[in-house]
């Protein structure tokens, strides 16, 4: 074993602005600086309430990184400032944080895997609507779509997720406190009912995310008890079918069909979630008529592409097979793969593709008796209000 | 079944009307995760902000932090007996504050109280139209104990029921690494280690399920017809000839890995051989099994039968099979399937080929 270890990531994860993130990530880092542990804030929002301001005040604070970008100047956190202060433990607010054009990297993550490299370990702090592959569920729950996204594997990295918790009341309360009230109730009111909503199906998410963290942990763990043989150990625990640590059946294989067209990143992120969840591999492929891909118009080709990308970005391996049969080409591969499940798209309503389509999923499912064929929900919103 | 839960808008009247007191509870996964932290620095906020606060009941040992706070808002003395202590009801009821502080909720009362459980208490309280502000931990709710005794080999001596925690109006997760320490080192064994983080992940489960549950009634309240995809729910369709076995093992296997809930329905259908029945009923035992939520569905149309039922449940997971012999009725089959994927857009629909 080396005695060079990559440092610890524990995420303070929330549902909203406002929970209290910032203020637990500080509050535990008080405490570890108190048991003299070297801390140092590395970023953290300065437009934060009081209460929030004074905790941070006791802790050692690395300047913030002046970039001008178009004319303007833009603070950003100053990794490689913290890489020589060379902390124990670094603070690092707003995990999913885009750096302005010109930083040395783009996303502020990218800047935490620096310092988790460099074996400094990191908090730091995000909203569960920003998990990558919860964007489709959240887009269909609440209606909000969200940008700045960290890919799953980055947080699945984290050795702690902790769940920061605050009911919606709670939290409306505290942004309404202080605001003046809206001239028409009427219309605050339907607001407020919308955010409430909203709210409580983050929320929700938030819960289950960090379940599936801490269970994932376990897993883990469970597996390096197993592989230094000291099972017998955990003898008083062993009974326990929570914590059950593999599937007594094979594990799970998860093959994409990738199309040219935008519902396939609502494929690849449901892919994603569903291998997270079994604990399966995955990977992603599409069939080209011809390996020039001559057959699809430039601006398909050039979408592809980006779905690849993507799929890619969220680690999951991507291949591009050539066969004038796509249900066959598809089928042999996924043997070769040994899938256990093929995931493919709803094809869109009417027209020829739909026509060709149905025959697809129908001669997959034919050729492919040994593996189940999942054809992926349209997630849209499907929210609305009947009355009100 | 959402029709057999009370109306929440006519509770919330009902509630109003009868001045009740609202219960907030604080729940942890493990003593010292901070749930009396929260409770109190809540309270605390509150008092500032003007309302009226009293301490009803702190632990026997606080920290100066805590017990600064206690004194801030001013506790009403507890009484003592026979080495346990109880909440001062008739006093706080004298006193009748707009909120009482009620830490450590599953104690027991001294032997003589008039009622022998702190959480009967706090329920006086709440009838009297006190709002409390409460903490428990998941290894004292009464229902959680097969679960604790198999993690710990035993029982927690002081319990509270689940359904009181249920009738709270809001359920906080106090949440906490299980291990602060940035070196990594986890107090005791692995073992101790992985009963901890599975008490852990029961707590948030059980609050998130709580959160539903108030979400799925605040939608009804404000007839919002909604589809949820946060919960995955699996339903199985099964048909006599079906491999329902499978269909229903990889559904509970999937059901479980996902913290989700498993139904199977078939649907009743006149033209049915005494051979189909039977295999059906073999099928509804199966799905018995593996404890899926069975239903019999009447239609003509099985397509929307299934399909309504699948909406009222917010079902995110259809599994269906699928006969491969291509004969003149298997064509028929064929086109069902068709159907039944065209129409179910918001599900994934998964087939199973027999």
């Amino acid at each position: 074993m080396s005695d060079f270890a990559r440092g610890r990531l524990t995420i303070f994860l929330g549902y909203a602005a406002g929970v209290g993130k910032t203020f637990q990530m500080l509050t535990l880092a008080r405490d570890l600086q108190q048991r003299g542990i070297d801390v140092v804030v590395g970023y953290f929002e300065p437009h934060a309430r009081p209460e929030t301001m004074a905790l941070a005040e006791g802790l050692e604070a690395i300047p913030r990184k002046t970039i001008p970008y178009r004319g303007r100047l833009f603070e950003e956190m100053d990794a490689e400032a913290i890489l020589a202060r060379h902390p124990t433990v670094a603070v690092v607010d707003e995990f999913p944080h885009t750096n302005v054009p010109g930083s040395a990297r783009s996303k502020r993550w990218e800047d935490v895997s620096v310092l988790l490299d460099a074996g400094i370990d990191v908090l730091t702090t995000m909203n569960v609507q920003h998990v990558e592959s919860l964007n489709d569920e959240i887009w269909q729950s609440t209606g909000v779509r969200v940008r700045e996204t960290v890919p799953d594997w980055i947080v699945k990295q984290a050795d702690e997720v902790v769940l920061v918790d605050l009911t919606p009341q709670a939290l409306l309360n505290r942004l309404e406190r202080g605001v003046v009230y809206a001239p028409d109730r009427a219309q605050k009111a339907l607001q407020h009912f919308f955010r409430e909503s909203t709210l409580g199906a983050l929320r929700e998410l938030a819960m289950r995310q960090t379940a599936l963290a801490v269970r994932s942990r376990v897993e883990n763990q469970v597996q390096r008890v197993d592989r230094v043989d000291r099972v017998d150990q955990v003898g008083q625990v062993g009974q326990v079918d929570q914590v059950e640590p593999v599937e007594r059946v094979a594990p799970e294989r998860l093959l994409l069909l990738v199309a040219a067209d935008a519902s396939s990143a609502a494929l690849i992120r449901r892919g994603r979630r569903v291998a997270d969840y079994l604990h399966a591999e995955c990977a992603a492929v599409y069939v080209a008529k011809t390996p020039e891909m001559s057959e699809l118009p430039r601006a398909d080709r050039q979408s592809l592409e980006r779905q690849l990308t993507f799929a890619r970005r969220l680690r999951i391996e991507t291949r591009v097979l050539v066969g004038s049969d796509v249900a066959l080409t598809l089928v042999s591969f996924a043997r070769v793969y040994q899938a256990t499940q093929i995931f493919v798209s709803r094809e869109e309503r009417g027209g020829l593709r739909m026509m060709l389509g149905r025959g697809l999923i129908q001669r997959i499912v034919s050729l492919a008796p040994d593996m189940q064929v999942t054809i992926v929900a349209n997630r849209g919103v499907r929210r609305r209000a009947v009355s009100s | 079944m959402p029709d057999l839960r009370p109306d929440p808008e006519a509770l919330l009247r009902q509630a109003e009307a009868d001045g009740r007191g609202r219960l907030k509870v604080f729940l942890g996964y493990a003593p010292g995760v901070g749930k009396s932290f929260r409770l109190f620095d809540e309270g605390r906020r509150r008092h500032e902000r003007g309302e009226d606060v009293v301490v009803g009941a702190v632990a026997l040992e606080l920290n100066a932090d805590l017990q600064r706070v206690v004194q801030q808002l001013g506790a009403v003395p507890m009484l003592e007996a026979g080495g346990r202590r109880a909440v001062a009801v008739d006093a706080v009821l004298a006193r009748h504050p707009a909120v009482c502080l009620v830490d450590d909720l599953a104690r027991d009362n001294p032997a003589q109280a008039t009622r022998p459980k702190r959480y009967q208490d706090v329920a006086a309280l709440i009838d009297a139209g006190i709002s409390v502000l409460t903490s428990i931990n998941l290894e004292e709710i009464d229902e959680q104990q097969p679960f604790i005794e198999q993690l710990f080999g035993r029982r927690s001596a002081e319990t509270v029921p689940q359904s009181f925690i249920d009738s709270a109006d809001e359920i906080v997760v106090v949440d906490a690494p299980e291990d602060p320490s940035p070196l990594g080192e986890i107090a005791g064994s692995d073992a101790q280690a992985i009963a901890l983080a599975a008490l852990r992940e029961r707590a948030l489960l059980l609050a998130a399920d709580a959160v539903q549950r108030q979400l799925d009634d605040y939608l009804r309240a404000n007839r919002v017809d909604a589809s949820w995809g946060t919960q995955e729910r699996i339903l199985v369709c099964m048909t006599p000839r079906a491999n329902a076995a499978a269909m229903l093992a990889s559904g509970r296997r999937n059901a479980d890995r996902f913290h989700g809930e498993l139904f199977a329905v078939y649907v009743n259908q006149p033209n049915l051989t005494a051979e189909d029945r039977s295999a059906l009923a073999r099928n509804v035992m199966l799905a018995r099994a593996q404890h899926a939520d069975v239903s019999i569905l009447d239609g003509h149309d099985p397509i929307a039968a299934i399909l309504e039922f699948a909406r009222q449940r917010n079902v995110t997971q259809l599994y269906v099979g699928h006969n491969l012999r291509r004969t003149w009725q298997t064509r028929v089959t064929g086109s069902l399937l068709d159907r039944l994927i065209r129409l179910a857009k918001g599900l994934d629909v998964r087939v199973f080929p027999h």
